[in-house]
């Protein structure tokens, strides 16, 4: 008796638990497809943008009218900005992949710059139509490698979900098909950028410089002095100090030291030991101080810096800290590249951060400071449903990264507030911006 | 005898719920601190300047204790037609002014339960500013945010940084958050936060669930440092643990420099 029921119970349990697991793997194993399935329709997403681009870009070589040229360098946008999306759900993060994604970029960004030009005015120039014939072979050379992929992935039903198991793995990823031929496309990538920027398409924005700057290469007592005027009282041993490494932009010397309460880091520049970016950080529990006077607490730390000119130009309260932007002003005009970012505690007024490595790459540039329109000029360029506030004139950089000097205007219309920089010497409606620093906080209801 | 029971009734309620406010906000009411308020202030001065300047019609937009652009204007403005310097810092004389011209603004101040949705109805208002409960019972009902970013983005960065870093120093946090905004900035990846930091097997604590633990209040300061601008990772788009990197190619990225234990690099 005692052994039937022994035995029927075991039984059931034994059937429950094959029950339980098979169902656990069928769960699974759905999951695991869907997950197969969005990689699958990215990659194929892929080669069809691809496929199409290059058509694009083949036919904008025989186009002749510009009414046709301007639609097809947008389609052409959209196209690269679709492809970089689709290789953005791709797991190819540690692989080599970032020349074939610079060159969608690139065809991207010279695609959206032809888009919006006046071509009636200013045709493509013989450079470019070079440019866009080495594009046309690029972008070929891309299609045929990816539709080669793309036709072993459907022939041997190669699967997404291998590639991540073996870079997850730490396998040897030699092995993998389509890691091999993705390896494959970025080799057919190697030496475009020469080319492209040879033939002005690609323009890499310039890696931040330093090197105007004065003075003599500091050591690791110079570092601590310097680290210890910002610090306040911390013992020299405290500092671990380090320097940076051959791929930094700039060489920089840091200064770090850790307290139980109160840890510092501080990053200066290796020639003449300019501070680049300080942080304290700690608890700051309550606000005893106003913004108004931390403000001038701020401007005392700018003073620190040496630097002379320096006007504040925004100030936010967050929780417990402010933080307070600076520009330099010269002559009544303000330099927008110049600034330096100040973190004040609110409870102390303490300095928790500051930030200058804008300002030392962006040496003040010689601008021609005479405007040749007037201020009333300049107003008229102004859409005129806007009521104007307050205006300056200031120096900014533009799109084309360069240096610009503008009327800039302070405008309102109902309850929005934009910022509008006109051209101080043809009148171009620069940049337009809507000014928006505060939100609702949605997680109000909750408390 | 029922009224009898019923008054005392009522004097215990009153005496359990009434002096607790009342002590408290008596001095308060209708009184500024004693701060200079500017642009960015965020806090019960804020609240009671703009539902004063509200009450003067300067004011249009809600109550929230923000000192954004809109408060400035109606600052300024008022500044104006008072005859006063145009500065749009309210200190000590322009609240002497707002305080004598503003009599019964108390109708604009958001009320102090349920988030401050309401704008200035009367209904159920009344009893609230009697008892004065209105002022110091009320949070600003917005924060700043720093340009382009919402508050949700700075949850989602938040999260990322503590699944990724949260045993590292400050400093090796920011430098996180700092990579992830590069990213965006960078031709080689997503061009938004959430596309970069879903992006398959970029990052660990994404593909391991570890991005959906709390974040603490340290990650969330790294992410508003960082997109208050500094970047002590000098401009870097990858970083690994050498310890644990899996692949040998990450080891061929020009190095910036080590925080903590994660190498830097372009």
């Amino acid at each position: 008796m005692f052994r039937w029921i022994t035995i029927s119970l075991l039984a059931i349990t034994i059937v429950g638990l094959a029950v339980f697991g098979y169902k656990e793997h069928q769960d699974k194993n759905a999951i695991l497809i869907q997950a197969e399935n969005s990689y699958q329709r990215a990659f194929h997403e892929l080669t069809s943008d691809v496929d199409t681009l290059h058509d694009k870009i083949g036919a904008t070589l025989a186009m002749n009218t510009r009414k046709q040229l301007s639609p097809q360098m947008a389609e052409i946008w959209r196209l690269t900005s679709e492809a970089s999306s689709d290789v953005g759900q791709l797991p190819l993060t540690l692989l080599p992949f970032n020349k074939t994604e610079e060159f969608l970029f690139d065809i991207g960004d010279f695609a959206y710059n032809t888009a919006i030009r006046d071509l009636d005015k200013e045709p493509l120039s013989e450079d470019e139509i070079a440019g866009l014939e080495a594009l046309y072979k690029q972008s070929g050379d891309i299609r045929n490698e990816l539709r080669e992929v793309q036709n072993m992935v459907l022939e041997d039903n190669l699967r997404w979900m291998d590639v991540e198991l073996a870079l997850a793995t730490n396998e040897e990823t030699g092995d993998n098909t389509i890691i091999n031929g993705f390896k494959t496309v970025e080799k057919s990538m190697d030496g475009f950028q020469q080319t492209n920027s040879e033939n002005g398409i690609s323009s890499r924005p310039d890696e931040k410089d330093l090197s105007h700057l004065k003075g003599e290469e500091i050591n690791k007592e110079d570092a601590i002095e310097i680290a210890q005027n910002w610090f306040g009282k911390v013992e020299p041993d405290e500092f671990t100090i380090t320097k940076s490494g051959k791929g930094a932009d700039i060489p920089t010397v840091t200064a770090a030291f850790n307290e139980d309460e109160r840890n510092g880091y501080m990053d200066m520049s290796k020639q003449g030991g300019y501070p680049l970016t300080v942080m304290v950080a700690r608890d700051v529990d309550d606000t005893q101080i106003s913004l108004n006077e931390a403000s001038k607490k701020a401007a005392t730390y700018v003073d620190k810096l040496e630097l002379k000119n320096m006007e504040m130009v925004e100030s936010n309260q967050y929780d417990n800290v402010g933080v307070f932007r600076f520009v330099y002003t010269k002559d009544d005009i303000r330099y927008y590249p110049s600034t330096v970012q100040v973190k004040v505690a609110l409870d102390n007024g303490e300095m928790l951060g500051l930030d200058a490595v804008e300002y030392y790459s962006r040496p003040n540039e010689e601008i021609n400071k005479q405007p040749a329109l007037s201020e009333d000029e300049a107003k008229e360029m102004i859409n005129p449903n806007l009521e104007v506030q307050e205006n300056y004139l200031a120096v900014i950089e533009n799109e084309a990264q360069e240096t610009i000097l503008c009327y800039e205007f302070l405008t309102t219309k109902g309850d929005e507030t934009y910022r509008i920089f006109i051209n101080a010497d043809d009148g171009t409606e620069e940049e337009v911006e809507t000014l928006k620093t505060s939100e609702q906080r949605y997680d109000m209801d909750v408390s | 005898m029922a009224s009898k029971k019923f008054v005392m009734f009522a004097l215990l309620f009153a005496l359990l719920i009434l002096p607790v406010p009342e002590m408290y906000n008596s001095k308060k009411v209708h009184a500024f601190t004693s701060q200079v308020i500017q642009q960015g202030s965020v806090g019960q001065d804020v609240i009671e300047l703009q539902a004063r300047l509200k009450h003067l019609g300067f004011y249009s937009k809600d109550v929230d204790g923000v000192f954004g652009w809109s408060t400035y204007w109606a600052a300024r403005n008022f500044q104006y037609e008072f005859g006063m310097e145009i500065d749009g810092l309210v200190g000590p004389q322009m609240k002497e002014k707002l305080v004598k011209a503003s009599k019964g603004y108390e109708k604009y101040l958001p009320s102090g339960d349920g988030g401050g949705k309401q704008t200035g109805q009367n209904q159920g208002q009344e009893q609230q500013n009697q008892g004065g409960g209105g002022e110091t019972t009320s949070e600003p009902t917005a924060v700043n945010v720093p340009g382009g970013y919402s508050q949700n983005d700075i949850k989602l960065m938040a999260n990322a940084v503590y699944g990724e870093a949260r045993g590292e120093p400050y400093e090796g946090q920011v430098a996180v958050a700092a990579v992830i905004l590069n990213r965006v900035d960078s031709a080689t990846f997503p061009n938004s936060i959430s596309g970069v930091i879903f992006e398959p097997r970029a990052f660990t604590a994404v593909a391991d669930g570890q991005i959906w633990l709390t974040p603490n209040d340290t990650a969330e300061r790294a992410v508003m440092d960082a997109i208050n601008g500094m970047d002590p990772s000098g401009n870097a788009t990858y970083y690994f643990n050498p310890n644990t990197a899996t692949s040998s190619w990450i080891w061929s990225r020009p190095q910036i420099k080590k925080i903590g234990k994660h190498i830097f690099c372009k």
